[in-house]
């Protein structure tokens, strides 16, 4: 199939390692992903703050940029974040008709129809949920609002995930209760956010898991940022991450190491069986050895992939 | 007042009776700060909403039809709302055939000067009132009270916030933020008749409260009552409760005197099927309430002989005017999204600074104030605040039993009170911020520029992550840490998967396949 990659625009300029994830592995299972440049935002933002009008131009940027899914130029459209995915199919229509743009509601509409987020994508288009991952890891999961309510995922995400090889699952208690995050509520209403993310943190610690696991990367942001704060060592990783990452090419931690005294050397403190020589022969000779020499340490292991 | 080491306090939450009971504090952010401060009253509510939503949870999941009945319930409010004139109006031919007598109050003001009007016509001085929604909203107690008359609350968890000089904190808990110690504590030092050996045991708090409504009910000549539902073809009034305590005042005086929001209204008996059921799983987890009381108009010879219906619009009709806003007047408070509201659990009821706390509070109360299709806020209206108290986590929908869509009305009313702000003259910071980001989020190109100056924010970052912003980042990095910005965006990342991609063999996906799309 041909899909194009909606990035997020929280993805694009601080997390890029989920958009580059989700690439490396629709394209190991054999798809061809594009990537529309003129994408930006969904316009979630300024409609949850309020800003309907200010939203009106975010949304038909989207719309423009995603069009083409409707003549066929693609077979879909991709998120890797169920609550922009959530805000393009439950929102961008009811504002733009509310700001009286008819034509650009029908229009968001279908873009709509069209537009998935990672694991229904996986699940329900592509007919997978086993994508032959490995990634050796205690993992905790914590389903984000969004995915679970506005877009309804269901358990596709953990059906994925118990398909990965290596994977320890451990349950999250409360896992459906909300880390605090909200967007700008975490700066509205900056105590209550604070207290909501604290008592996540303390569950997600409680499972002893290593790395927490979220579909969509706001979320992480907030709950990785507090992990990190309080030292707890638990690394955040998106879910493509986790199905992105191989044997050839593993995955790892990137984003907000919890553990301060480990800060500074973050790849040598991966806990993983392959030693980063073994993994870069395996990879083949026109990778780089060990993950110090890829370019940038978000997008690490996609050096990896150069070569096959 | 004597105190011994450990007694809890019993802080009164406003000192005085608010002036309008429908917003009496500062705005949200705001009274949370003092809210999140109170340990104790935080653990009294985890340990509350966790039993009740557990609950919940168990009683709805036996009923293989509860997505059905929500619809139901969901359906019977929206036709109701679409034919709410014609309902009213019937409702008051058939109470009236029946022997009752139908009042109709604009506001607030105009329902107490009727019901203070009638208490006094019958000579009376002292009334007892079961459990009420709208003479809360109305603010009867203390109206009564100037005029003289002492209205006795006969509703355990209410009893206890009068006499604590409290305001309530939940719909249907209304003491749900105090714990047996502190209630021990409200009951001997304010209930006067308190045994003096009083324990903080569940049965011997409930004995000495029944003690002591016992010879208010018996000596009671008039009862003030709310409404959970009237039927408009039969002209009937019910009350669903608990305790047995409402039965007694909607029985043994000689006057009733009943206030209801004009929303109560159902079209048909039968309807009542749906909320019988629907009800009580939301509200207190059981499969049935206890006490359903039934009345319509008078019945010579048994119960009360003269029966006062007050229709109450109090702003419901400028909610009804709101076409995403009005849902919130389906509410039939069960409380389930309070019970289930992350927010809600950490900051407590009173943080909403109105008798109708939560996420229905949220949309509820700032309609009910005048927010709504005019947008006529005043954007230093405390209720203003409150749309935005929520991280739209869905929670509330999701629990809803007549499926009111509290998120999309949340945001609905974030754009009412972001209109009213902006017909002022000089834009707020936010504004300023929302235009800019607007600009820039509009365009792929502009946007990477943006996402590329964001990098820069490396420069400020230790250990790959910043600890210290400046305001308003400091809201942010006061107790999480903010990853440093990648050093390569997307975008540049992108083009270089795509010139890797040249080099793959045959059959892989062609580079460049995103030429004809690029901005």
């Amino acid at each position: 199939m041909r899909i194009a990659l909606f990035a997020t625009c929280i993805n694009e300029a601080m997390f890029p390692q989920a958009p580059a994830a989700t690439v490396r592995l629709l394209e190991r299972l054999g798809h061809e992903v594009v990537f529309p440049e003129s994408q930006a935002c969904c316009g979630q933002m300024h409609v949850n703050t309020g800003y309907f009008r200010e939203a009106v131009p975010v949304i038909r940027n989207h719309v423009r940029a995603f069009e083409p899914v409707l003549d066929g130029e693609w077979d879909a459209v991709v998120g890797p974040s169920g609550s922009c995915v959530g805000s393009v199919r439950h929102q961008q229509a009811m504002v733009a008709r509310r700001e009286g743009e008819d034509r650009l509601a029908r229009d968001a509409e279908l873009v709509a129809s069209r537009t998935y987020e990672l694991s229904e994508l996986l699940v329900d288009v592509l007919g997978t949920t086993d994508v032959g991952a490995w990634f050796p890891h205690s993992v905790t999961y914590h389903p984000t609002c969004h995915s679970l309510r506005m877009i309804k995922v269901g358990d596709k995400p953990l059906r994925l995930l118990r398909a990965v090889a290596g994977i320890d699952l451990v349950e999250l208690p409360e896992a459906q209760a909300c880390c605090g995050f909200g967007g700008t509520f975490s700066l509205k209403n900056s105590e209550t956010s604070a207290a909501m993310v604290h008592e996540k943190v303390r569950n997600v610690v409680s499972t002893g898991a290593e790395v927490l696991v979220a579909g969509d990367y706001s979320c992480l942001m907030n709950m990785a940022g507090s992990l990190s704060r309080q030292g707890t060592g638990v690394h955040a990783a998106h879910l493509a991450e986790v199905l992105a990452s191989t044997r050839e090419a593993p995955w790892s931690p990137t984003v907000l190491p919890g553990d301060r005294s480990r800060a500074t050397a973050v790849p040598a403190a991966v806990p993983g069986p392959a030693a980063p020589a073994a993994r870069a022969e395996e990879a083949g000779p026109a990778a780089p050895a060990g993950p110090a020499a890829a370019p940038s340490s978000v997008l690490r292991g996609t050096t990896a992939e150069v070569g096959r | 007042m004597t105190t011994f080491l450990g007694m809890p306090r019993v802080a009164p939450q406003p000192a005085t009776a608010p002036q309008d009971p429908l917003r009496w504090g500062p705005d949200f952010p705001t009274a949370a700060h003092e809210t999140l401060g109170n340990g104790q009253m935080r653990t009294n509510l985890r340990h509350a909403t966790r039993t009740i939503r557990d609950k919940r949870l168990r009683m709805v999941s036996e009923l293989p039809d509860w997505e059905e009945l929500r619809e139901a319930g969901s359906a019977i409010k929206h036709w109701t709302m679409s034919h709410l004139p014609e309902l009213l109006v019937q409702l008051e031919e058939n109470v009236t055939a029946r022997g009752g007598v139908v009042h109709w109050a604009r506001d607030a003001a105009e329902a107490n000067r009727i019901v203070a009007d009638l208490v006094r016509a019958t000579g009376e001085s002292e009334v007892v009132k079961v459990k009420s929604m709208a003479t809360q909203e109305t603010g009867l107690n203390e109206h009564l009270a100037a005029e003289g008359i002492t209205a006795t609350e006969t509703d355990l968890a209410e009893l206890i916030v009068q006499l604590a000089g409290d305001m309530p904190s939940h719909v249907l808990v209304p003491a749900i933020h105090r714990n047996r110690d502190e209630i021990r504590a409200i009951f001997t030092e304010r209930m006067g008749d308190a045994p003096a050996d009083l324990t903080s045991e569940p049965r011997a708090l409930a004995m000495a409260a029944r003690a002591h409504l016992r010879a208010k009910f018996l000596t009671a000549r008039v009862a003030i009552s709310g409404a959970n539902l009237a039927v408009a073809e039969t002209g009937t009034v019910s009350v669903f409760e608990s305790e047995g305590n409402g039965r007694m005042c909607l029985t043994l005086p000689d006057t009733l005197i009943t206030v209801m929001g004009i929303e109560k209204v159902v079209p048909a008996f039968q309807d009542l099927e749906v909320f019988t059921q629907l009800l009580p799983r939301s509200s207190t987890g059981e499969r049935m309430n206890p006490y359903t009381t039934m009345w319509t108009g008078v019945t010579p010879g048994d119960g009360p002989q003269a029966f006062h219906l007050v229709l109450l619009d109090n702003g419901r009709t400028k909610a009804l005017a709101d076409e995403v806003g009005r849902q919130a007047l389906h509410c039939i408070r069960c409380s389930a999204c309070m019970n289930v509201c992350p927010v809600y659990e950490h900051t407590g009821g009173h943080a909403y600074g109105s008798v109708y706390p939560g996420p229905i509070g949220a949309i509820l109360t700032p309609q009910l104030t005048g927010m709504g299709t005019r947008g006529a806020t005043d954007p230093h209206d405390p209720t203003a605040s409150l749309p935005f108290a929520s991280s739209l986590c869905g929670a509330c929908y999701e629990a809803c039993p007549v499926k009111i869509d509290i998120p999309t009305a949340l945001v609905h009313l974030r754009n009412r009170a972001v209109e009213s702000q902006q017909r002022r003259l000089l834009p707020t910071g936010w504004e300023a911020g929302m235009r800019a980001a607007s600009a820039v989020m509009s365009s792929g190109s502009r946007f990477a520029v943006a996402a590329r100056a964001a990098g820069l924010g490396r420069i400020v970052a230790r250990h790959d992550r910043i600890a210290r912003l400046p305001y308003p980042g400091s809201l942010w990095t006061g107790v999480r840490d903010l990853p440093a910005p990648p050093a390569q965006s997307f975008r540049t990342w992108w083009k270089e998967h795509q010139a890797d991609g040249a080099t793959r063999p045959a059959g892989a996906p062609s580079p460049g396949s995103t030429a004809g799309n690029e901005a």
